[in-house]
């Protein structure tokens, strides 16, 4: 007696399109992004962005800048983009458009060759009197000035085989030749300084990431450029991407209405008053937006409350933000709704769609750490755009004026897909 | 039999006349697909009148109500409401619309959902105010005037339904059958609801597969059958225009029941329930029908002479009983 119910079972799933969907095509959406950001796709792994100005073009310095751009992770910029291919080049970074650069989220780290660096490039234990390498850093990504500072190291040890063995002969003769008893003394307490720096438990090599300077043949400071004063710096991020990762649900959901006033006849009764199709869906597009910008107000004072995100320094910015994202998620929510004929097929196909762009679009893990392809599929998401404009807000602390970008973009979406919603709709206004 | 006529008729109308007529329909269409809805349907509702549409189920007459309110484009004819197209916002103000199906907002109160519908046509202030009471009132909704619309029970949604057609008060008011789903009580309720609105001065379309309901309310009725109106009139007229002073008698027997069946045949009659029924010219040709079936060694068990009733009438004109 067992067949006939799993029969019956089968049959109905089948049926149900949105249970299939929901159970076989989402699973392998989210396999596959998944393994696209964290499997074995090396060759498609992001470059790291780095700004680089040599301000010392000694031999050394130019050995080490050829050794950084070698380094496959590392994508080296010495000067900004053109804006068309036939422009003239731009000139070429300087310490400050290098760290003004940061600031802007051009690149995550900028690194500075200081004037006086081929004099003494290589300094074990940091205290031979050389210029360090200035590592500007934006603090939210904590894995790109770790990744650069490291490979800044290598890059050294394997770009300025002079310059190392020079060095060495320099130390040898420093430290071994004679070995005078005042020498053995020196070398016994150099060693016991690199013993207690390799003893240093690991927590304080990270440090060196937010501040201070690496150990390592190279010397370098670091010095966060963005973010520095922040308390958490991920609370503004995440309040960003789970706000509309959830915006976007709502608004799916709250659109739905429009189908269950389609099926219960109340959409009919309204459309024979004065009450017109265009006036309904604006009606809706407007509660909608409300109803999402609503909703990251509550996240953000949660966010405030608990997680002491500065909010109350960032209205303006957030206003901006907020009433564009609540805009474009609305009118995505009612093109979902339009589209769809039942609720069913309203909750399996904004399920699909939204956990995917969220996934892309930099919900659930910060865009930096996805390949380069999948970072440019994330624009074609409304997530993206919003984190990013949320970011400019609270991490960069920019000025209003500076989210045009986002603020187009989210504008002319939502109008988009208003407008299509609009001419789907035309199904419900007569039979 | 009145049967209407399917001529067309010119648009505009020009005259004052017209425009005085609460509503038109002039040989009004609807397919969808391969399938004719409506017909070539051809009405005409006076001021103060309750027309019945009187139909068996896919008979049409909720696509003829849809497209009378404009929620159906129809693919020829025209329909005027006091002289105005449909789906003007003139002829919008006008007309009143009770759907079938219970369009509301459930999770708002009764008092919501009439305000909601009311600004949805264009009251506020003091006269939407006013307008909702009356509306509470006339379906004796005020004790649950706060209550939630998922809340109530049929026969009170029913009625909410009813009231938030009408909340802004319109001239015209099509009723695509109201009571189904209801009980009894709740039913007469309606009823008395319809006859208020009547007093009120409302013109109205009703519709309904209840002949009961046609012959209670409407002063006349017309009969829709595949999308086509086949006959129209006051109930009277109707049953006369189709028996004259002929009735109908319903006799019930005790006999195998091939041996009834046959006999009932013979007789031109149809088995009716259980009972067989004949449509005869005289009352005096009931004893020999009778004698004819004792001969026929039917035993009689009891015997009904009546008029014919307006599913008399649908039977004559489709061949088909009006619930099928």
């Amino acid at each position: 007696m067992i067949t006939p119910i799993v029969r019956t079972a089968i049959v109905s799933l089948r049926r149900d399109r949105a249970a299939l969907a929901l159970s076989f095509i989402l699973p392998i959406v989210f396999f596959t992004i998944f393994a696209v950001i964290f499997g074995g796709r090396h060759d498609s792994t992001a470059k790291i962005q780095v700004i680089l100005v040599d301000e010392d073009r000694s031999r050394a310095s130019l050995d080490l800048v050829r050794g950084l751009q070698r380094e496959d992770s590392l994508a080296i910029h010495t000067r900004p983009s053109s804006k068309s291919k036939t422009a003239e080049p731009l000139p070429e970074y300087t310490a400050a458009s290098a760290e003004a650069a940061v600031k802007a989220g051009e690149a995550p780290v900028a690194l500075i060759i200081p004037h006086g660096f081929g004099d003494n490039p290589i300094s074990f234990g940091g205290d031979q009197g050389g210029v360090a390498i200035q590592l500007l850093n934006d603090s939210s990504d904590m894995i790109a000035p770790q990744m650069v500072a490291g490979l800044l190291q290598k890059a050294g040890m394997t770009s300025m085989p002079e310059v190392m063995a020079e060095k060495g002969m320099k130390y040898t003769d420093q430290f071994i030749g004679g070995l005078t008893p005042a020498q053995r003394k020196q070398m016994n307490s150099y060693l016991e300084i690199l013993r207690h720096r390799e003893n240093q438990p690991a927590a304080a090599g990270t440090s060196s990431a937010q501040a201070g300077s690496f150990s390592g043949p190279i010397a370098v400071n670091s010095r966060p450029v963005v973010g520095q004063n922040k308390r958490n710096p991920m609370i503004s991020f995440y309040a960003a991407a789970i706000g509309v990762m959830f915006l976007l649900f709502t608004a799916s959901g709250s659109a739905g209405a429009l189908l269950d006033e389609a099926e219960s006849g109340t959409l009919d009764r309204v459309l024979s008053s004065r009450i017109t199709m265009t006036r309904l869906l604006l009606g809706k597009l407007t509660y909608n937006t409300l109803l999402a910008f609503a909703q990251l107000v509550v996240m953000f004072l949660w966010a405030w409350a608990v997680f002491k995100l500065d909010l109350f320094t960032h209205i303006p910015g957030f206003v901006v933000m907020g009433l564009c994202t609540a805009f474009a998620v609305a009118a995505f929510g009612m093109l979902l709704a339009s589209i769809c004929r039942t609720r069913a097929q309203l909750g399996a196909l904004s399920t699909l769609l939204i956990l995917t762009m969220s996934a892309i679009g930099g919900s659930m893990f910060p865009r930096f750490l996805m390949p380069e392809a999948m970072q440019k599929a994330g624009l074609f998401t409304l997530n993206a755009w919003a984190i990013d404009g949320f970011t400019k807000v609270f991490w960069r602390d920019l000025p209003v004026l500076d989210l045009w970008p986002q603020v187009c973009v989210l504008l002319a979406v939502g109008i988009v897909l208003f407008g299509l919603s609009r001419r789907i709709a035309r199904r419900w206004e007569f039979a | 039999m009145n049967v209407t006529s399917m001529t067309e008729a010119p648009y505009p109308p020009s005259s004052s006349h017209l425009e005085s007529i609460p509503l038109e329909v002039v040989s009004l269409v609807k397919r969808f697909g391969p399938v004719t809805a409506v017909d070539g349907v051809s009405l005409e509702l006076r001021g103060g009148e309750c027309l019945g549409l009187l139909g068996p189920n896919g008979a049409g007459k909720s696509t003829l109500i849809r497209a009378i309110v404009g929620r159906v484009i129809s693919d020829a004819g025209r329909v005027s409401v006091f002289g105005f197209p449909a789906n003007t916002s003139e002829a919008r103000a006008a007309l009143g619309w009770v759907p079938q199906e219970l369009a509301l907002y459930p999770r708002l109160t009764c008092r919501e959902n009439l305000a909601a519908f009311g600004r949805y046509h264009g009251l506020s202030g003091g006269k939407l105010a006013e307008s909702v009471a009356w509306c509470l009132d006339w379906a004796a909704l005020q004790d649950r005037a706060g209550e939630l619309a998922k809340n109530l029970s049929g026969g009170m949604k029913r009625r909410l339904n009813m009231a938030a057609g009408i909340i802004h008060r319109p001239r015209v008011v099509l009723m695509d059958e109201p009571t189904v789903g209801v009980d009894p009580q709740s039913r007469n309720r309606i009823f008395e609801m319809i006859e208020a609105l009547r007093g009120e001065g409302a013109a109205i379309i009703y519709t309904t597969h209840y002949m009961e309901e046609a012959e209670r309310l409407c002063d006349r009725v017309a009969i829709i059958d595949h999308g086509r109106i086949i006959a129209q009139g006051a109930h009277e007229e109707l049953v006369q225009s189709v028996f004259a002073q002929r009735s109908q008698v319903l006799a019930h027997f005790d006999g195998p029941s091939g041996v009834i069946g046959a006999w009932v045949e013979q007789h031109t009659g149809r088995l009716l329930d259980g009972a067989a029924e004949f449509t005869i010219d005289d009352s005096t040709l009931i004893a020999g029908l009778l004698d004819d079936a004792a001969r026929s060694g039917l035993k009689l068990l009891d015997v009904t002479l009546r008029r014919p009733n307006l599913e008399s009438v649908f039977l004559h004109l489709t061949g088909r009983e009006l619930r099928d």
